[in-house]
């Protein structure tokens, strides 16, 4: 549906997207995950033809957005970071404006308009100003633009952004319920959010696609990460006696602990799991075990793994 | 562009500008038509547009400001780019509803000069022909007003650039009378021009190689003349200022002449002006 293929933007001395391609397959909602500034915001414009790109090219189904600008927008509905709304129209107005603008035939009007109310719920705010309607309404009336005209494909930057978490579960899904009659592009740089509504997650950084794949898939990918905490009474270096006697033990990393506990994060080779044979161990060795865990690697170390920065920022802006 | 040209012509009358436009044109005109028509009892109509012509110079800032400097500041600009309309659809549809909204009051100062002809003899092929060139002079104002809103995202910026253009557009044949018909001073006032030039075409184009180089040609240019045959000078600097004028083309309909040069003329600024808007929004597209 969408193929981008070796695209590079850069501005002056500074590239923000660097050598990116990838295809979009219909049927499916894609998730652009990354840091702020990763190239998300930049590949999407170029995508949707609001940007040129320096190098490389992408086609909408089969159409070149340079070559062929009118038959691949005519694809594509895009809300763009901030909902491009002007506050001195209905929305009505506005959205009868946009399905003038994208040649939507006049008898098909009331259907598409409908259509887009329903799915957005904005029938209550229909004759009311945009300019005084709330950010959360104001981006709904974003997405029905976007989805006038019925395009094959619907762009999403940062879709939920600024919304309180009520309206974010219901805008989530709208995007679900969007995706079985588009294909759905978003994106973001919370985590959960592309985890809950994406079927493939593409994680881009320093404007470079680092992975592309399920949510599991891209887990499991980091299976080898997965690690064992281990609580012992006992002083560390019998432990580490102790340790030293289990197969498979790559290495032993010590962790704050209470008095006379020693507690200890053990990575294990390949992600085995070693916790009959340490039972057994510390057993033989007369000391108590007060807890173990092992922990899987979740989507979050994937993505800090592969990003290299660190989204304890982002997990509080989610919170907030 | 019909969609955007219905969109921005419905967005002059649910606000108040084109209203205000509208009643600030016909304020002035009707002040003048009282003065000239019925207290001084001169036949020809079109005397109150030459003296209504100067309101342009306000008249266009207000109605030119918002045009692109709005959609970039609250970034609706992109949905321009992402929308099935080609640019020149966008910049026509903009362009063609700033005219509409300036052909509200020239319709009703239609009706004047059919009301005063029941009153007395009023040349009325002088006053149409007067005022389709008012309505063309408009229209070119327009659109350089329409290219320099692309330029910028502020809406004062924008205003207090076409502000001053107007001026320098209205005054262009008084400045260049201030400066002496002798050789030696039309040649540094084009010198003074091409630096103006030089700098403007810096800040279009961000390249300081192109606007020096072209600087330096012109001027070079100009001095290489110079020294060849010093007497081209003499008055040449308030010819091509007179030359340039739109302004001036329109006082001659005002006499009674119906001039298809000056047409021409204002249909060229139009077309040139409306290029140049298409450009500098398809060059945002390319480098930002």
């Amino acid at each position: 549906m969408i193929e981008v293929r070796h695209l590079t933007k850069r501005y002056g001395g500074h590239t923000a997207v660097s050598d990116l391609s990838f295809t979009i397959e219909p049927g499916r909602i894609y998730g652009f995950l990354g840091p702020n500034g990763a190239g998300k915001s930049t590949t999407m414009n170029i995508i949707t033809g609001c940007l040129g790109p320096t190098e490389g090219e992408v086609l909408v189904d089969g159409h070149n957005v340079i070559d062929e600008p009118m038959a691949a927008k005519k694809c594509i509905g895009y809300l763009p970071e901030l909902p491009p709304v002007y506050p001195d129209m209905t929305v009505t107005e506005y959205l009868k404006f946009v399905l003038r603008a994208k040649g939507v035939r006049r008898a098909d009007w009331d259907a598409q308009l409908r259509r887009a109310m329903d799915r957005t719920k904005l029938h209550d705010v229909a004759g009311r100003l945009i300019g005084n309607l709330s950010k959360g309404y104001r981006q709904r009336v974003g997405i029905a633009q976007a989805l006038l005209g019925s395009p094959k494909v619907i762009i999403l930057d940062e879709p939920t952004v600024g919304l309180d978490p009520a309206q974010i579960i219901e805008i989530r899904e709208l995007i679900r319920s969007l995706g079985k009659d588009h294909v759905v592009v978003l994106s973001s740089h919370i985590l959960s959010e592309v985890q809950a509504v994406c079927d493939e997650i593409m994680i881009i950084a320093h404007g470079k696609l680092v992975a592309s794949d399920t949510a599991e898939n891209l887990t499991a990918l980091m299976a080898g990460g997965a690690h064992t905490m281990l609580t012992v009474r006992g002083g560390e270096d019998d432990v580490r006696g102790v340790l030293d006697g289990v197969e498979g033990i790559e290495r032993v990393i010590p962790m704050p602990a209470g008095e006379g506990e020693t507690a200890v994060q053990l990575v294990t080779a390949g992600g085995a799991d070693v916790r009959e044979a340490m039972f057994f161990a510390f057993a033989k060795a007369n000391m108590p075990i007060l807890e173990m865990k092992r922990e899987r690697a979740t989507l979050e170390d994937v993505f800090l793994e592969l990003t290299g920065s660190d989204p304890a920022h982002e997990k509080e802006a989610e919170q907030a | 562009m019909t969609a955007i040209f219905r969109k921005e012509l419905g967005g002059y009358f649910r606000g108040m500008l084109g209203y205000l436009f509208t009643a600030f044109m016909l304020i002035v005109a009707g002040i003048y038509t009282m003065a000239y028509h019925l207290s001084g009892a001169y036949s020809n109509f079109a005397y109150v547009l030459d003296s209504v012509s100067f309101l342009f110079v306000i008249a266009v800032p207000v109605l030119s400001m918002r045009t692109f400097a709005e959609e970039r500041k609250q970034k609706t600009d992109q949905l321009l780019y992402a929308l099935p309309v080609p640019m020149s659809g966008v910049v026509l549809g903009k362009y063609l509803a700033m005219v509409a909204v300036l052909a509200v009051p020239v319709a009703i100062l239609a009706l004047y000069p059919l009301i005063l002809s029941q009153f007395g003899s009023v040349s009325l092929p002088t006053a149409y022909g007067a005022l389709v060139a008012f309505f063309l002079l408009g229209a070119a104002l327009l659109s350089v007003g329409l290219f320099l809103s692309s330029l910028t995202d502020s809406q004062v910026a924008s205003a207090v650039m076409t502000l001053v253009a107007m001026l320098v557009i209205y005054l262009m044949n008084g400045l260049a009378d201030f400066v002496s018909s002798e050789a030696s001073a039309s040649l540094m006032a084009l010198i003074v021009l091409a630096l103006v030039f030089a700098v403007i075409l810096y800040l279009l184009s961000k390249n300081p190689i192109v606007a020096l180089g072209a600087a330096a040609l012109i001027v070079g240019g100009l001095c290489g003349a110079y020294v060849m045959d010093a007497s081209l000078f003499e008055g040449l600097f308030a010819e091509i200022m007179n030359g340039l004028s739109v302004f001036d083309r329109f006082y001659g309909f005002v006499g009674g002449i119906f001039d298809w040069k000056a047409v021409v003329y204002d249909l060229s600024v139009i077309a040139v002006f409306l290029f140049l808007t298409v450009q500098s929004m398809e060059k945002r597209r390319w480098s930002e």
